[in-house]
């Protein structure tokens, strides 16, 4: 429907072999070629993978302890609340909020600071992704461990944690791509030295449109399918596992 | 770990009270540090003066709330409340019957349906916007197609039009998800009911369906318009100059002016217009 007609129009004018963005021309490949050449998008890409990669790691560790601890161990509903705040505020409140922050605390703004910024929302996703998880999952092996005199920790480990192994993956691979995509806290919270994909795509069509930013575009979105549709696979993978157990 | 019997009630609840620190600990104190002190400081900043070259003077002021209400700020405040508004209320009336057909699909069709919802939605948020503004410039796609059948290139580009378009298109899932979720759930024995006592499709759509939808409705909306109202890359690509939203305002009031303080002043009008609205719509789902 209208949703597909934008992303169908971007792919194939990628391959147009003129200038414009707009009429297309012919067929040519030189577009993607000059892509792999330019220094920003490539600087861009590696940015962009290192937040993702170390937010992802952050959020889904912090993120599923948050859940464990809030399904099993707290009745609080103000805490609930306030783990899924930064997925329920604007991004752009997190984004000034932490810009003053930062500058309280006169923290250099780079990478580190991204980082960190993107774990706090990533966070309160993979921590609703593993809750649901955890609210349908059988509380009764956790409970005979613990009955057979096991500590918390312990029964974590050994119990809760392989079980809820496919959500926290799916919550995971969920943090990931949303940090990929992530521009407005980016932007705020990354300084003036450093550049994630998105900002350099947004820089590149203030400037000017070519058919340069149509290939990045095009290939920006087979990543994303590719991702979406392995993301379904596996919570559907996930969700058959623990059935043909019993 | 030899615990008698009856001494296992104590091991579970300080167990319990162990588990809860050793999980939640590390994941509230990051909240704490990197989210409400952030709000803390934003909250207060509102009352502080911007120093000479940007950053922060530690004097109390009430400048920034009586700028805010000078009519220009009003101005931009209320535009924004339109767009968004409007951009929402389109969201519904488009997103509804297509949340309804998707739940009448066969349950294969079902899952793929939505998939193909959500899919464009994982798309990098610019680049979708991009695609926009190739299809709607003067040279774009659009007016490429008019012309060759004789009309003249219209402005579709760099209006308020475009931006409800754009806002439209980037969030139109997040109303059509709750929607099928809500009308998934009706029993349809209820309308059956309905059928059988003699009520037309109409008054049974207007007096069953609908009411009990209202909630996922509600949710879809709020889903739209949080987004839509403090958003500032949409305005700015597809709105030229022109059109100023709140979130243009306060992005360039920390990046470019380096006023803090107002910028934090503007954030929270931000936030109280939203706060208003969770305010209603817990208020509207608590009587339905």
């Amino acid at each position: 429907m209208f949703l597909y007609a934008p992303i169908v129009v971007l792919v194939v004018m990628s391959f147009n072999s003129g200038r414009s963005a707009y009429t297309f021309e012919g067929f040519s490949l030189e577009w993607y070629g000059e892509l792999a050449g330019d220094e920003r998008v490539m600087g861009g890409l590696v940015n962009t993978l290192i937040v993702a990669g170390g937010s992802t790691v952050i959020a889904t560790v912090l993120g599923t302890m948050l859940a464990v601890g809030l399904a099993r161990h707290s009745r609080s509903k103000v805490l609930d609340a306030l783990a899924f705040m930064p997925a329920v505020l604007p991004d752009l409140v997190l984004a000034i909020g932490l810009l003053l922050f930062y500058g309280l605390i006169q923290l250099t703004l780079g990478l580190y600071s991204a980082v960190l910024a993107h774990a706090l929302f990533s966070m309160a996703f993979v921590a609703a992704v593993v809750r649901t998880r955890l609210s349908g999952a059988d509380s009764s092996l956790e409970e005979a461990s613990r009955d057979l005199g096991a500590g918390p920790v312990t029964t974590f480990m050994r119990i809760t944690l392989p079980q809820l192994a496919p959500g926290v993956i799916a919550g995971a691979l969920l943090a990931f791509t949303l940090s990929l995509d992530e521009f407005v806290i980016a932007y705020f919270t990354i300084g003036n030295t450093e550049q994630t994909l998105p900002i350099v795509i947004y820089s590149m069509i203030r400037f000017g449109v070519t058919p340069k930013i149509n290939a990045l575009a095009a290939i920006l979105l087979l990543v994303s399918f590719t991702a979406v549709i392995a993301g379904q696979r596996l919570t559907k993978i996930g969700e058959r596992v623990p059935r043909a157990q019993d | 770990m030899k615990d008698k019997p009856e001494s296992r009630p104590v091991s579970l609840s300080r167990g319990r009270r162990l588990g809860a620190f050793v999980f939640l600990a590390p994941g509230l104190a990051y909240l704490a540090v990197l989210l409400l002190v952030p709000l803390g400081l934003v909250l207060s900043y509102t009352v502080l003066q911007r120093g000479r070259f940007g950053g922060v003077v530690y004097e109390f002021t009430t400048e920034n709330f009586t700028r805010l209400f000078d009519s220009l700020y009003l101005r931009v405040l209320l535009d924004s409340l339109q767009i968004a508004g409007l951009a929402t209320l389109i969201a519904l009336l488009l997103g509804y019957p297509t949340a309804y057909l998707i739940a009448q699909l066969p349950r294969k069709w079902k899952t793929i349906a939505l998939v193909a919802i959500v899919l464009p939605f994982w798309t990098n948020f610019i680049i979708r916007v991009y695609a926009w503004i190739i299809l709607l410039s003067p040279e774009g796609l659009i007016n490429g197609w008019l012309q060759a059948f004789g009309f003249g290139p219209y402005e579709l580009l760099y209006n308020r039009g475009a931006i409800v378009l754009g806002l439209l298109y980037s969030y139109l899932p997040l109303m059509v998800l709750p929607l099928y979720a809500a009308i998934e759930k009706l029993d349809p024995q209820l309308r059956e009911a309905s059928a059988n006592l003699g009520a037309s499709a109409f008054t049974t759509f207007r007096k069953v369906t609908l009411p009990l939808t209202l909630p996922g409705a509600i949710t879809g909306s709020l889903f739209v318009f949080v987004p839509s109202f403090g958003n500032f890359v949409i305005p700015e690509m597809l709105g030229g100059g022109k059109s100023n939203m709140v979130g243009n305002l306060i992005r360039s009031e920390f990046l470019s002016a380096r006023d803090w303080p107002f910028g934090s002043t503007l954030a929270l009008a931000l936030i109280a217009v939203l706060l208003v609205l969770l305010v209603l719509q817990a208020w509207v789902t608590r009587r339905a």
